[in-house]
């Protein structure tokens, strides 16, 4: 996170993409800034809010952070919204029209594309939204063109009055890298004019407004062609020229340093004819372009003969293990040997938290036959991990309402004893849940509601939510009441039960019987993500040697916490061969939440003594 | 060193570890020099307990942030089966710091992988140098298992192409700035790894 005093400008900074486009946003005299976190886009606004003098907010989806910025830009003063790439689905209805419309004051849109699925549930190329929405879109190499390219992202939306996409991946966005930061500038906001035939996109105003924007298109490609962020790189080496953008063009340097290079920074519209005058210069073009041939196939239709996808992966960073390689192969030449292979190392799958609240849903959970527990996206998509394998759909934030009646719907005859059980955190709840859940009321579903309320949008680091009843300075805001929401959509009140999710006995009754019920329930958890503030540590727990049986129970709480020290084959008396997992727990991580304590009979998990010195067990 | 004078160090542990903030404090003893500098994660949903690999490359000018495999010249390990599966990374020969401590997943826990039994064994197997410490026990001996990475960056100390004391620079001006009070345990535990490396070399020869 950048200081809260913003350093002196001229300062040499260590900055992540995220921190770079921050810090540019801020010295662009910007008034307004919105975003709903999403890795990798996240610290963008998070490192904002640490700027004076300039109104910052967690929106609650990606489509309304899109919207209170236009709303900003027709206000006429600079505004951003950023979001990772899955978010732009969200925003897309608002963009789709904006483009008709256009901006006063300069508005930035920042997507965070998850090139190699660091932390995603898809791949996909926002590069097309560019193409598809008729705005320019710029592509930054790393911190100090991030840095670079809002800037100039934000005069040249004033001076075209249309929104500018900067496409950014998760190896700039996360990449931290030396930045020469600059001054803040002030930026007048010229007011609301009122000018119904622009702002009220009515069938008839909008069918005015096309022409113009194809009339746009025209400028637009001419600016990129001129642009000087589209740069040609002579190589002595001609036989393979590329053409390039983003993270991709460090790798393609990296690789062959005396390649042609032409370098895409401003990259759509493409300035088609500088990359045909380039490719007379070079014996063969090849597209390095990270994810989907998208300015391949555009060169292609425009009768400029290059390679791409046909020669380099459409997944993933095209890092120079990749690149090498392939433009070996075409150039005939030995393929560079690889080095030595990695050695075989068991896998390990993020985990949940030692204590998390969500260990003692997906225990419960897990001890349930007979149901389809529809996932969502947060920490808790983890419940489909191991040991609980107690989550069995994800698609996108707030889906699991939808799939879990279109699961109840349409289920087969086989299936008609099946219960329907959804699981939703709060953020995701709040996000695109709640509109899901009203479907599922309204429409008569038999669904069994898992809210997960942890008071943060957790796995991209406890941000606030309208759940938290903090904002986004983490001052007091208003906080919704999850159970009164359930309840004005329509949940019968005796269906909405609010329980904590580390009394087992309990949770586990109330999910039994509310499945039972063919109507909606929402079951509510309400204990807090164990990496905010609210979280309380209790005394931590240790294992009596002595009492443990070995029975496993503790093992499938899935806390991180607990190990296994030692394997042992025994015959019970039914003659059934049963493996018995003699247990330690890591009382440095332990936090005392009690959920190993229950299931274990022989009450062989007690308090640590803390006053004997802490022992390291050797596996 | 390469031929382009660019440094190359990987540093792999376990999300929570701090593997990032010591890389990040490499990063800038670097900058204090005048080198550029790139740093970069594979790093996932390491706040889960993942995996965690750190890329850190400094000199004249770093284009790529990825250091490719085969081309690191300093693997820095936090946990022992990490160190094992990252060594491929190393240039031939290339040197291994590493944390003897393991941190056992939940998938070895509930019997569904093995822990491998001898992970120093194996990296030596394969051509590396490895000067391998208890870096954990260290932390723990100095009051807190949060001290690991200092450790750690003080066992990287004498591995670097600049002076020890720039780095010991770095981490006291991080923590000056953000946490006064931990400045002390910190220079103690630079000193500590610094020592455990040391001795961990002098056994790696005898």
């Amino acid at each position: 996170m950048a200081a809260i005093l913003p350093a002196p400008s001229n300062s040499r900074l260590l900055l992540s993409g995220n921190e770079a486009v921050a810090r540019a946003v801020w010295e662009s005299g910007c008034k307004v800034a919105a975003a709903y976190p999403g890795t990798p886009s996240t610290e963008m606004l998070e490192v904002l809010s640490t700027y004076p003098d300039i109104y910052t907010e967690w929106s609650v989806n990606e489509k309304v952070s899109l919207e209170v910025a236009i709303g900003a830009a027709f206000a006429g003063s600079r505004s951003f919204c950023c979001m990772k790439h899955v978010g732009m689905n969200v925003a897309s209805d608002a963009l789709m029209t904006l483009t008709l419309t256009g901006v006063i004051g300069g508005l930035v849109i920042a997507i965070a594309d998850d090139v190699g699925l660091s932390s995603s549930q898809n791949e996909q190329d926002s590069r097309y939204w560019g193409r598809f929405a008729h705005i320019p879109l710029f592509e930054p190499a790393d911190s100090q063109e991030a840095y670079e390219m809002t800037k100039i992202a934000f005069d040249f939306s004033e001076k075209h009055q249309v929104p500018v996409i900067l496409r950014m991946t998760t190896r700039i966005n996360h990449v931290k890298a030396l930045v020469t930061v600059g001054e803040r500038m002030a930026h007048a906001a010229s007011g609301f004019k009122k000018e119904p035939a622009r702002w009220v996109m009515t069938p008839a105003g909008a069918g005015k407004r096309i022409p113009l924007m194809f009339e746009r298109d025209k400028t637009l490609r001419a600016e990129a062609e001129i642009s000087p962020l589209n740069t040609i790189e002579n190589g002595k080496d001609k036989r393979v020229g590329f053409v390039t953008s983003g993270p991709a063009y460090m790798h393609v340097r990296e690789s062959f340093p005396d390649a042609p290079v032409l370098k895409l920074g401003f990259s759509c519209p493409i300035p088609l004819e500088k990359i045909r005058a380039f490719a007379k210069t070079v014996e063969k073009l090849v597209v390095a372009e990270e994810v989907e041939p998208l300015v391949e196939t555009e060169l292609k239709a425009a009768g400029i003969e290059c390679l791409g996808k046909d020669i380099l992966p459409k997944q993933g960073e095209l890092a120079p293990n990749v690149l090498r390689p392939a433009i070996a192969k075409l150039l005939g030449e030995p393929i560079p040997e690889m080095p030595a292979t990695p050695a075989q190392v068991f896998p390990r799958p993020p985990t949940m938290c030692v204590a998390c609240p969500h260990l003692g849903v997906y225990y419960t959970l897990a001890q349930i036959k007979n149901i389809t527990i529809s996932g969502d996206i947060g920490c808790y998509t983890l419940g489909a991990g191991h040991p609980w394998n107690a989550l069995d759909t994800t698609i996108s934030m707030g889906a699991s309402m939808g799939i879990a009646l279109g699961l109840d719907k349409g289920r087969a005859e086989a299936d008609k004893d099946k219960r329907i059980l959804a699981v939703i955190g709060d953020s995701t709840f709040l996000h695109m849940g709640m509109q899901g859940l009203l479907d599922m009321v309204y429409n008569g579903g038999n669904v069994t509601v898992l809210l997960l309320d942890n008071r943060a949008v957790g796995m991209t680091g406890g941000q606030s939510n309208p759940g938290t009843g903090r904002d986004i300075h983490g001052q007091e805001a208003p906080r919704v009441d999850f159970a009164k929401l359930v309840e004005s959509l329509g949940v019968k009140k005796e269906r909405i039960h609010v329980v904590d999710p580390y009394v087992l006995p309990k949770l586990f009754k109330t999910i039994r019987d509310e499945i039972k019920i063919p109507e909606v329930s929402v079951i509510i958890t309400d204990q807090p993500c164990v990496l905010v503030d609210d979280y309380k540590k209790q005394k931590p727990f240790e294992v009596l040697d002595e009492k443990c049986t070995g029975c496993g129970n503790c093992v499938d709480v899935g806390c991180p916490a607990i190990h296994v020290t030692r394997r042992e084959k025994v015959v019970k008396p039914s003659g059934k061969e049963v493996e018995l997992q003699f247990v330690r727990i890591e009382t440095s991580a332990c936090t005392g939440c009690n959920l190993c304590v229950q299931p274990c009979a022989p009450e062989a998990i007690v308090h640590a003594d803390l006053t004997k010195p802490i022992r390291l067990v050797k596996h | 060193m390469p031929d382009n004078n660019v440094t190359n160090i990987l540093v792999v542990g376990i999300g929570g570890q701090g593997v990032m903030t010591a890389t990040e404090i490499l990063a800038e003893a670097a900058i204090a020099l005048g080198h550029d500098a790139k740093k970069t994660e594979v790093a996932g949903m390491a706040q889960r307990g993942g995996v965690v690999s750190s890329h850190l490359r400094f000199g004249p000018k770093v284009l790529s942030p990825q250091i490719m495999a085969g081309t690191a010249d300093l693997l820095v390990g936090f946990e022992s089966a990490e160190a094992m599966r990252w060594c491929h990374m190393l240039r031939p020969g290339g040197l291994v710091l590493m944390n003897t401590a393991r941190l056992v997943p939940p998938v070895v826990d509930i019997g569904l992988y093995e822990y491998p039994d001898d992970p120093l064994a194996e990296i030596k197997a394969r051509g590396y140098q490895v000067h391998a410490f208890d870096a954990m026990a260290i932390a723990l001996e100095l009051g807190d298992v949060r001290l690991g990475n200092t450790v750690m960056l003080g066992a990287m100390a004498d591995h670097l192409p600049f002076p020890a004391e720039v780095l010991l620079d770095a981490i006291l001006k991080r923590f000056g700035a953000r946490k006064p009070h931990m400045v002390e345990v910190n220079r103690k535990a630079f000193e500590a790894g610094r020592a455990a490396a040391k001795m961990a070399a002098e056994e790696a020869v005898a």
